[in-house]
């Protein structure tokens, strides 16, 4: 069975007395180390895919199986740790702990899972490096640049080791040098098996991913294989 | 446990992040710890000195004092111990090894006036003996004696305030005062005993027994107390009894009439002295309290905006893989810690306020702060931080992830 396979996942959402339909009824399926992008007109329902991805929300209708084990039915505290485990977030407007610095916004995840200090410091530091920002770790969030804060944001995801990286536009908040580089960290990160997803608006970033969805109104209009 | 930690250490900074308002969140708390303390340590250094006052009273003492039953009271009837009970007392009872009346001056007699200054004071009759039951010292001259009393001298003891308020020279041996128009000369000046209750012990002034019968004259029938002391603590309870046989029958008590008098150990007037005392403090208590519950209600309205403020956060650490108890367990630090640190200065605070209080009030005792309030303190103020702390705690650890994500 593939890492994620999505049947009939439907998201609708009740406003007075009509009815949004974000997400209506997708089947899909994604194998591990995949590189997929999700693509369409504003709307279409992209962001709401994610969100449902990374277990931050819930489908009205639908079953999502994650490594085998259908999502849906799990308690809020088994999906908490599902987020902690296996997926790693990257947002567009980044989502660091203001008043922690990048050091400890990146060993915060490790926090739920008990590690000590040392430990938490250690693979900190590893993630840190490996994004190339090992030299701000004392910085706080709003002494950095978007691009480091990015670079921050996408240490935090990766420290946990996750199964999968989901990067919801994640260059959408940053100038175009900066999103070449966030892409060569991304291309790198596949490159050594990491499974990834996103979400683009833009085509030149699209054509990193090497298979691209494209939503509209809800429904998988296209999926293609570069 | 390293979660726990962390969520100390985070508590513990966005408490500092936020430093006036948290300041400001605990003013409730410290002021009624505060003041919680202040009135404790006061009542209970009132208390503290009480009990030493009766330990000057022997174990062997007895104090004989009408007491009119509530029933008798409001038929208009006073009940007195007259001077044929005290005779009684001490001509048919063996085991007295003294006797002291006590009679307090009403009326004219208690005016007491030297030169154009008049002064409403505490006069009281009595002998020799009562120095000695009472534990009471001199700083100048001699108490009453024997033969004061035999011969119905006209002289008088005063206590230190009569010579502040009479204007009398600063050593008023010999001096002639007039009480009850008549003039007494002044023989001693007691000790000061400072207050009890606000209530200056030392506005007293004291005459022989038979001068103050013969200031009253025969006529009018006068109220007075009696001490005595025994020989053996043995016959306390048969001396009790006996006692109360001879004024139920001069009072023409019917056998199922209550006593009108009450005879009291030491130990007796002492517990009664505590028992008021003890509602004292729980009747204050109490209304403290309510500051404290004021307190409480002023940590959860700023915890939820806390929790509403920092929304978005909350939905950060949820996404990262933060479970309920992680954030409940964060807020609830949060708060608790606030309010303990509120209770630890109002401690110290309502310490110094009891002591200041004490301090500058002339002869009031000590403040003493006992363990237990501190105790009690410092438990209830880390109750109200559990208590008004697990509301806007739940309702963060509640947050769906992805509503506190898109909180703006
Ligand atoms: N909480 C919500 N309540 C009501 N409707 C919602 C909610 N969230 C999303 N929607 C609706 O669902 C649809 C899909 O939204 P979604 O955010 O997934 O779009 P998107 O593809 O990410 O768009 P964009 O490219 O602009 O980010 C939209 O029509 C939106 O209005
Ligand atoms: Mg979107």
């Amino acid at each position: 069975m593939s890492l994620i396979e999505l049947s009939h996942i439907a998201k609708h959402y009740t406003m007075g007395d009509q009815t949004v339909k974000a997400l209506d009824d997708v089947s899909l399926s994604i194998a591990a180390n995949e590189f997929i992008g999700f693509i369409g007109a504003s709307g279409s329902g992209k962001s709401t895919m994610m969100n449902i991805l990374g277990c931050l929300d819930s489908p009205t209708l639908g079953e999502y199986y994650l490594n085998g084990t259908d999502v849906a039915q799990l308690p809020e505290s088994r999906l908490a740790e599902i987020r902690n485990k296996e997926i790693g977030f990257i947002f567009q407007s980044f989502n660091l702990l203001p008043r922690a610095s990048a050091l400890q916004n990146v060993m915060q995840p490790l926090i739920y899972r008990g590690f000590s200090l040392a430990t938490r410091k250690t693979l900190a530091i590893e993630a840190l490096e490996k994004v190339g920002l090992d030299t701000r770790a004392n910085h706080l969030p709003n002494e950095l640049s978007g691009g480091q804060r990015q670079r921050v944001a996408i240490a935090r995801a990766l420290v946990t080791r996750p199964s999968i990286l989901l990067a919801d536009e994640p260059t959408g908040n940053l100038d175009s040098q900066t999103t070449k580089d966030i892409m060569a960290l991304f291309d790198q990160l596949h490159k050594e098996g990491q499974t990834i997803i996103m979400v683009t608006h833009e085509p030149e970033i699209a054509a990193h991913c090497l298979r691209t969805v494209t939503m509209k109104d809800g429904k998988v209009l296209r999926d293609q294989h570069a | 446990m390293h979660s726990f930690i962390e969520s100390f250490r985070s508590a513990i900074l966005s408490i500092r992040a936020h430093g006036f308002r948290s300041f400001l969140t605990t003013l409730g708390i410290v002021i009624g710890v505060a003041s919680v303390i202040a009135v404790v340590s006061v009542v209970q250094g009132l208390s503290y000195s009480i009990n030493s006052e009766f330990e000057n009273l022997g174990s062997n003492t007895l104090t004989v004092r009408a007491h009119t039953p509530l029933k008798e009271a409001l038929k208009g009837k006073i009940a007195k111990i007259t001077l044929q009970d005290y005779q009684d007392i001490k001509e048919r009872i063996n085991d007295i090894d003294a006797i002291t009346p006590i009679v307090t001056g009403f009326g004219k007699i208690r005016e007491v006036k030297f030169g154009s200054q008049i002064e409403v004071s505490n006069v009281i009759g009595t002998n020799s003996n009562y120095r000695s039951v009472n534990s009471l010292y001199m700083s100048e001259g001699r108490f009453l004696t024997f033969s004061d009393e035999k011969k119905r001298r006209r002289v008088a003891v005063i206590g230190q305030s009569l010579i502040t308020t009479l204007s009398l020279p600063e050593s008023p041996i010999g001096e002639y005062i007039q009480v009850g128009g008549e003039w007494f000369k002044i023989i001693g000046v007691t000790e000061s005993k400072g207050e009890i209750f606000g209530i200056d012990q030392d506005n007293i002034l004291f005459i022989p027994f038979s001068t103050i019968q013969s200031l009253i004259g025969r006529q009018s029938s006068f109220q007075m107390d009696i001490q005595l002391s025994l020989t053996n603590l043995d016959s306390l309870t048969p001396v009790q009894k006996r006692i109360s046989n001879i004024l139920r029958t001069n009072h023409d008590l019917a056998p199922e009439q209550p006593d009108d008098f009450k005879i009291q150990t030491a130990e007796q007037l002492r517990s009664s002295f505590t028992s008021i005392i003890d509602s004292i403090t729980i009747v204050l208590g109490g209304i403290v309290s309510i500051s404290l519950l004021v307190g409480g209600i002023g940590i959860m309205n700023i915890m939820l905006v806390s929790v509403t403020e920092r929304t978005r956060e909350i939905g950060i650490c949820k996404a990262i893989g933060a479970k309920r108890h992680h954030i409940l367990l964060q807020f609830l630090i949060e708060s608790v810690v606030l309010s303990l640190f509120g209770g630890l200065i109002g401690i110290l605070i309502g310490f110094g306020l009891g002591s200041f209080a004490a301090a500058i009030i002339p002869n009031f005792p000590a403040a003493n702060v006992p363990l237990w309030a501190i105790a009690v303190a410092f438990g209830f103020s880390a109750a109200i931080g559990v208590l008004f702390g697990i509301i806007p705690a739940a309702k963060a650890a509640n947050l769906k992830p992805i509503d506190a994500l898109r909180y703006e």
